[in-house]
């Protein structure tokens, strides 16, 4: 891999394990993971894979039961709540499939959210926010709720929102799973577009042509454990899969 | 980022519509109790006194018997003050002057109707005057009473008014039976605000006391004091010559002398116990609408347990979504003062105007900006100290598990 370029995440050999009445559910095993500063990443799993998992702990939203995550080089289990809350906040920008807006919020209050738990000064908020949703070509729609507004426009609502703190990581979960295929492109366009302009993206989903479509790299989930890493190479994508002990176990 | 967390509740507030308000009811019923109250205290001060017959002037008055004696003021005391006692005191050197004054139930009949009433004596001479004052009573119609008026009266207003309970309006001139024994009505009085005062009939004592047949009896010395100045003095005065005179121990009287300061803080104490039970009253209601701000804000964590999750995944601190719900219940709260300050107010302000109305009382509506503020600041309080550990719960929510929903 390009050693120039910066690691922004990495998970090494980490598991996620649930209890569950008297057994243990073993969501993600022996987990690798890196991505580097301004790739496409695609998580790619059937449901039941683990992906959802493996997104939590890669926006640290959650930690994982063995193993280490790193943001920026830095193990997120060193930090405080409210500093592991500050990171987040600026280093990642959440896309959902369900696009999670706040219904009683308008669009722009919405896309001005992160800035505020920022700190960011209210007329920089509504700058940016307006500036932002111009991007995502919204700004007729500003002062409407969520509720007002198409699916399509709710999704590209969320990316403007992500993009508030001009995070360096996009972390977009099925960002086209409630969209149908036109809209859902528009949006994979979109994402495609800030790809281009430097920002690295992390998308989970388990469409394996939109992970290709997209994604320079991308990591095939089953049953908790990662089957392959394949890599965009010209046309075609390539198996990079480091063979190690324990990630190619495969559970009936 | 205060007034964000502001805007925010109050949008949140917004948002849940007829909930937020059914919230609020029991801080808002417990802060107009407590406003309205405290706005209508001067007026129901005022008006109470007016009941009682206390006046401005300062005037100490000295009756046989205790307040728990039941009609008249000293008219139900065995042992009861004579004519020689009020000479005694007139001649005290901190009293101007004193009289006697003699009150009875009495017959009155008009128009073939008989009603029970009360009959007053008045004073003659240079005391006529004072003892009109001390009551605040002035004409309406006719005359007051004059010295060497046998066989005339001056009636209170309920007397004369229209509708009154004679079926006819007496009007100076006509004559009315006090006792069976006919009276000529000189004069009727304005309205005290007083039931008392307001059915009285006035008469000078001497035919009052022959009608009643009370020998040298009296009910009540009125006594005017040199000056304000020596009120304490002249009343402590009176009550060692009355022990002396009636031969009785300090601590057991059996006569009282009060002062209108005296008697005004009996009022007051009655006042005081009636608002002790609405504030109570009001306390209960403020604690019952805290509960249900806690409740509301616990069911409100859970149902946007999601909007949590998406809070903490877009960056917001445990503690920032503590102070989004904080604020929301202090607003709560807040809310609840508000609408109860004013609709407390309305109330005061309605009250004052009833009082008015009903005692002729020309009281003018105090809207008390430092009660409400007060009332604003504790209500906020209140609704921030409820919301505080469903707050804590928000906060703590695990963001995984808060963003399924």
């Amino acid at each position: 891999m390009s050693d120039d370029k910066k690691e922004v995440i990495r998970l090494r050999d980490v598991c996620k394990h649930y209890p569950m009445g008297d057994s243990v559910v073993k969501a993600l095993n022996h987990l690798e993971f890196k991505v580097f500063e301004g790739e496409f990443v695609a998580i790619m799993g059937p449901s039941g894979s683990g992906k959802s998992t493996a997104m939590n702990l890669v926006g640290s939203l959650d930690m994982p039961t063995f193993g280490t995550v790193y943001l920026d080089g830095k193990d997120i289990s060193e930090f405080s709540e409210s500093d592991l809350a500050q990171v987040r906040g600026q280093k990642i920008g959440f896309i959902f499939q369900s696009f999670n807006l706040i219904p009683n919020l308008t669009v722009k209050e919405n896309v001005m959210l992160p800035m505020m738990f920022q700190g960011t000064s209210i007329e920089e908020r509504e700058d940016k926010a307006e500036e932002l949703l111009n991007l995502v070509e919204l700004d007729e729609r500003m002062e409407h709720y969520p509720g007002e507004i198409s699916g399509g426009q709710m999704q590209r609502v969320a990316i403007a929102r992500s993009l508030a703190n001009d995070p360096e990581v996009l972390l977009a979960d099925e960002p086209t799973g409630n969209l149908d295929t036109k809209t859902g492109a528009i949006i994979m366009e979109f994402l495609e577009k800030m790809n281009r302009e430097g920002k690295t993206i992390i998308m989970v989903t388990h469409d394996p042509e939109l992970a290709e479509k997209y994604a320079d790299v991308v990591y095939w989930l089953r049953d908790g454990n990662l089957e392959k890493v394949t890599k965009r190479s010209g046309k075609r994508f390539i198996d990079i899969t480091k063979k190690k002990t324990g990630t190619k176990k495969v559970q009936a | 980022m205060k007034t964000d967390y502001l805007i925010l509740a109050l949008k949140n507030l917004k948002h849940r519509g007829i909930r937020s308000w059914l919230t609020l009811l029991g801080i808002f019923i417990g802060i107009t109790a407590v406003v309205s109250l405290i706005g209508l205290g001067a007026g129901l001060q005022a008006a109470v006194g007016a009941q009682f017959g206390i006046s401005s002037t300062q005037v100490i008055s000295v009756k046989a018997g205790g307040l728990s004696s039941f009609g008249p003021p000293g008219s139900g005391a065995v042992n009861k003050l004579t004519i020689d006692d009020a000479d005694a005191i007139d001649g005290l050197s901190s009293v101007e002057t004193a009289f006697p004054r003699i009150l009875s139930s009495s017959k009155i009949e008009f128009n073939n109707i008989v009603e029970l009433g009360m009959s007053m004596s008045t004073p003659g001479g240079k005391n006529r005057k004072l003892s009109y004052e001390i009551l605040d009573l002035e004409v309406e119609t006719g005359r007051m009473l004059k010295d060497g008026d046998v066989n005339k009266v001056v009636l209170g207003y309920n007397f004369w008014k229209d509708g009154n309970v004679f079926r006819r309006m007496i009007v100076p001139g006509k004559s009315v039976l006090v006792q069976d024994k006919k009276f000529i009505v000189v004069g009727t009085l304005k309205k005290t605000g007083s039931l008392v005062f307001d059915s009285m009939v006035l008469m000078n004592e001497e035919p009052l006391r022959d009608l009643m047949d009370y020998g040298d009896d009296v009910d009540v010395i009125g006594v005017k004091v040199r000056s304000e100045d020596v009120m304490d003095r002249a009343k402590e005065d009176i009550e060692k010559l009355m022990r002396k005179r009636r031969d009785v121990k300090i601590g057991k009287e059996d006569f009282e002398v009060s002062t209108p300061d005296s008697m005004m803080d009996t009022v007051n104490s009655v006042l005081g116990g009636v608002q002790a039970f609405i504030i109570i009253i009001a306390s209960i209601s403020i604690l019952v609408g805290a509960l249900g701000i806690v409740n509301t804000m616990t069911t409100s964590v859970l149902e946007r347990r999601k909007e949590i999750g998406i809070m903490k995944a877009i960056g917001a601190k445990n503690s920032q979504i503590f102070m989004q719900f904080f604020f929301e219940s202090g607003m709560l709260g807040l809310m609840g003062g508000i609408v109860g300050s004013i609709f407390g107010t309305l109330v005061s302000i309605l009250g004052v105007i009833g009082i008015n109305n009903f005692l002729g009382a020309e009281l003018s509506p105090v809207i008390d900006f430092i009660l409400i503020g007060g009332a604003l600041t504790g209500s906020f309080i209140i609704g921030a100290v409820a919301g505080i550990v469903p707050a804590m719960n928000a906060a703590k929510q695990n963001p995984v598990e808060a963003l399924r929903g």
